[in-house]
């Protein structure tokens, strides 16, 4: 095994979790995740040792979802999600509670795709703004614009659940 | 860039969201928004659809890797190989490329653990330890579905040792490459002053089930570190070889009551 297959396979876990906070459903993000290592196979030689393999990872995984999203019929992507019924809150255990997940999952539904995108990269993996941008190959500035839209839709969207959920915080 | 010293901008209010401030840039922050109660609910309402985001979706993280996804990883010739084991989940994968660089019946030496162990476990504490915002994957809040995760993808029952004896309590964990492909997995301490101790582990075809506590030390930071039956052991923190030696012996006591 060389350095190059090692390395890919440990970064699946973490595409997979872009994949899904993007794609919004299981299926789609393993398409994209699939689509994503096979364009990275092809293009292995661009890739570098010396490189942080993630960003570039990334930034393949956007183009794959890009190209996606332009030929998709828009479809139920995130409904779904609403069809699903109120779960009984007595079985779960997370700390903010399965209603203020599924609202989060709803408004990030919500977002437009290239706001999401600048969000799940700077909240959910911890990217700076410069590779942000970088992986999205935007500049620094429509990063900043982007990630204050989508936290303020956000915000407004998860207000009402807002004193709730800060409660059930221990 | 250029920047008015005093003003406040929106750009770094979200990098005060993401801990991504300098400390001079954060002093000014801070009292602004002392001043901004509005401002002030505002991120926290930002930095709670962060936290938000990590509950939702950080459980993908522990999920079983499908099995086209492991082929997927892979060079294309060799996945119709790989196929013909499409069961295996990633943490597999891990185990059989620790397999292809040490085939049965290679012993490691004591300077091959010191290599899978002190300083890769150096490495990944220089990296996380320093971290304000992101410095586990899981919280110790989640201890129980910590060590489960952890012990699904090192195939090892992991536990998260406490410190407290020591000072010194749990702030979670991530997992983390391992020096030759297995996961390997970095528990986090923290001491009312804000000092770190990180614990490294991770499975090795070890030459013994057990062996005596050695102490390494690089860069300013020392490492105790031992092997314990399946799992390999690097305890790191500051470069004080009598603390960390008790916190060693705490860690290890505890794994063999």
């Amino acid at each position: 095994m060389d350095h190059f297959t090692r390395r890919l396979a440990l970064h699946v876990p973490r595409l997979r979790r872009y994949a899904r906070a993007l794609a919004g459903n299981g299926v789609e993000a393993d398409d994209l995740v699939q689509d994503c290592l096979e364009r990275a196979w092809r293009h292995a030689r661009q890739w570098r040792e010396a490189e942080d393999m993630r960003p570039w990872l990334f930034a393949i995984l956007h183009n794959v979802f890009v190209s996606g999203v332009r030929h998709r019929v828009r479809g139920p992507r995130f409904a779904a999600l609403e069809e699903i019924p109120e779960p009984v809150a007595e079985g779960d255990s997370r700390p903010e509670g399965a209603a203020a997940l599924r609202d989060l999952e709803r408004a990030l539904g919500g977002l437009r795709d290239e706001q999401r995108e600048v969000l799940l990269l700077v909240a959910l993996e911890g990217l700076s703004y410069e590779e942000t941008a970088a992986v999205l190959d935007i500049p620094l500035g429509t990063v900043m614009s982007r990630l204050y839209r989508a936290r303020e839709q956000l915000r407004r969207r998860l207000d009402g659940g807002e004193a709730m959920g800060l409660r059930r915080i221990k | 860039m250029s920047r008015e010293e005093h003003a406040v901008t929106e750009a770094d209010l979200h990098a005060y969201t993401d801990g991504l401030l300098e400390p001079d840039r954060l002093t000014l922050v801070e009292a602004y928004l002392a001043g901004q109660p509005a401002e002030a609910e505002r991120l926290r309402a930002y930095q709670r659809i962060g936290r938000l985001l990590h509950q939702a979706y950080d459980p993908v993280l522990g999920e079983p890797v499908p099995a086209a996804l492991i082929a997927g990883a892979l060079r294309p010739r060799a996945r119709r190989w790989l196929q013909a084991a499409a069961a295996a989940a990633l943490f597999g994968l891990g185990g059989l490329l620790g397999w292809t660089l040490h085939p049965p019946g290679a012993v490691p030496r004591a300077e091959a653990i010191a290599r899978v162990l002190v300083h890769p476990a150096a490495v990944a504490h220089a990296v996380y330890s320093p971290e304000v915002r992101h410095p586990v994957e899981v919280g110790a809040e989640q201890e129980a579905h910590l060590t489960a995760w952890l012990t699904k993808r090192l195939g090892a029952e992991v536990r998260a040792p406490g410190l407290q004896s020591e000072g010194y309590a749990l702030v979670g964990g991530r997992l983390l490459p391992g020096e030759d492909g297995r996961p390997a997995a970095q528990f986090m301490y923290q001491d009312g002053s804000g000092r770190r101790l990180t614990l490294y582990l991770r499975t090795g075809r070890w030459d013994s089930t057990a062996t005596a506590f050695r102490y390494a030390e690089t860069d300013g930071s020392g490492t105790f570190y031992w092997v314990d039956g399946p799992l390999g052991y690097a305890l790191t923190g500051p470069a004080d070889r009598a603390v960390l030696l008790r916190a060693a012996q705490a860690v290890h006591h505890q794994l063999n009551p």
